[in-house]
């Protein structure tokens, strides 16, 4: 972030502006990606007229900064009309997508009505990874035809490189494919789980030993040493921080019209069918609640050595029930770069060893005998491992 | 004889803008970069319809509101336009431009 707009999120933090937003305008989507948290059905987006209203109270409200995303925007047959009303409110547009239904029409539209940047997903350089990823064969090359076409018309392209199990090996090459493009990119080695809460695509996250190389890697990190340096604990100042700017300069609609602080942050705290978008951003509970909370308030991460730097996702730790709790993915990846478990992996640690143990009570198969000679080893870990 | 030309400014239609506090957030369209316009030039900038000479909103906008000389407050105006535009912000003409402009939202 530019320091210029560090200042302007600082100063509308301050006057209690929604400087940012995200606008999901679908969730229905021409790609099936392996990892995505979205349930694609239509349970019934916003109309066009819904939209354009809701564009006008955001733009009353002082959101500057709108990122129409999805699901796959082009899905929607009114995007462009959609598009063409946010810019009459001229906010700053970026949009997110995969690109495919892009051509040379829609890319010179796209310039016309002055759209600030254009994210596409690659997963990989390589069709059979990018196309076993999204499930739709031909993918990875509409989505570079698409990108040539929006770079012809001079616009700003970033390609988004989530990693997973599936293509890790391949972001130098998702790279170099950027720079023959002539887009930025970025990597996230982040797999998020689904919306309704349902965690089994977190197995397709990158492991401890993937990460490791990755955040050791001066192409992706920069100064290794500096990225990869020992924690401090945090001090009087961190304790006061805010976790980040879920629910304090931006916040998330989906199709529905529900609220969230964000996208990764799915704690409803109203619907913009019912009540004004201003409204529910002064005045809602639940937006109160995550305002209120600083890192002196989190019972895990206040005592972790990685509490200042950590990137924990307030979304993530919602998600996993508790948004004063600690984000288990970002407790490996500051694990990861540093070799210093967090706090919360310390605690889970210690609880897998206990339960773990009555556990092996309860299985059947075991003679008292063996279950003894199990209980007297010195290690409950170990005892663990035997048993498997 | 010295013959002062009118000079006109409107709003780029390519630009990304919002009033925060007194002061206006403008993302240009050129190369994404990020302005801040001060309270004067927002004046400035939001009184752009394209068909006001500049010399009249400085009158009517400017100097009944800072105690500033019409001469001097229309140079610093000149300057800015010209400034604006070169970062493709404003556009500016000798004469009119027609075209409506997109209205800027104000912020609560």
């Amino acid at each position: 972030m530019s320091v210029l707009m560090q200042e302007m999120n600082d100063r509308a933090l301050r006057l209690g502006v929604p400087l940012s937003v995200q606008l999901d305008l679908t969730y229905r989507c021409n790609e099936k990606c392996v990892h995505c948290y979205l349930d694609h059905d239509d349970y019934g987006e916003m109309t066009t007229a819904e939209i354009k209203h809701l564009l006008r109270e955001m733009a009353e409200a002082g959101v500057f900064i709108l990122t129409l995303s999805g699901g796959e925007i082009f899905m929607r047959k009114d995007f462009f009309e959609i598009l063409e009303c946010a810019r009459s409110l001229t906010f700053c547009i970026k949009l997110k997508t995969n690109a495919v239904l892009i051509r040379e029409a829609q890319a010179a539209r796209i310039r016309e009505l002055g759209v600030e940047s254009i994210q596409v997903s690659i997963y990989s350089h390589r069709p059979e990874v990018h196309d076993a990823i999204t499930k739709v064969p031909g993918s990875l090359q509409r989505s570079i035809n698409a990108i040539r076409f929006l770079k012809s018309q001079g616009l700003k392209v970033i390609i988004a490189n989530v990693l997973m199990t599936e293509n890790m090996q391949d972001y130098h090459g998702v790279r170099a494919l950027a720079a023959e493009l002539g887009t930025d990119c970025t990597l996230d080695p982040t797999v998020t789980p689904m919306m309704d809460g349902d965690r089994s695509v977190l197995d397709l996250n990158a492991g401890e030993s993937a990460l490791r190389n990755l955040f050791r890697d001066q192409a992706f990190v920069g100064n290794a040493d500096e990225f990869c340096a020992l924690p401090s604990p945090p001090d009087e100042e961190s304790m006061g921080s805010l976790p980040c700017s879920a629910g304090h300069t931006a916040c998330y609609v989906s199709p529905y019209g529900e609220f969230y602080p964000c996208v990764q942050f799915p704690l409803s705290c109203g619907n913009v069918r019912e009540k004004r978008f201003i409204d529910i951003w002064r005045d809602s509970e639940q937006l109160k609640e995550v305002r209120s909370i600083r890192l002196r308030d989190l019972s895990s991460c206040s005592q972790c050595a990685h509490g200042s730097t950590c990137t924990r996702c307030p979304g993530l730790a919602f998600l996993e029930g508790n948004m004063r709790g600690p984000s288990t993915a970002d407790c490996e990846k500051s694990f990861a770069r540093t070799g210093i478990p967090s706090a919360n992996l310390l605690a889970k640690k210690e609880k897998v060893s206990a339960p773990r143990l009555v556990q092996i009570q309860l299985v059947p198969a075991i003679t008292g005998s063996r279950l003894a000679e199990m209980s007297s080893s010195a290690s409950a870990v170990g005892a663990y491992a035997l048993l498997r | 004889m010295k013959v002062n030309k009118k000079l006109y400014m409107a709003r780029s239609p390519r630009i990304a803008a919002r009033r925060l506090g007194e002061e206006m957030l403008v993302m240009s369209g050129q190369g994404s970069t990020l302005f801040t316009l001060n309270p004067t030039a927002t004046i400035l900038w939001q009184a752009a319809d394209g068909a006001t000479p500049l010399d009249e909103i400085v009158e009517r906008r400017i100097c009944s509101e800072f105690e500033v000389k019409p001469e001097e407050a229309l140079r610093d105006a000149e300057a800015l336009a010209a400034d604006l535009a070169k970062h493709g912000i404003l556009l500016i003409s000798d004469e009119p431009m027609p075209k409506p402009v997109a209205s800027v939202q104000e912020s609560r």
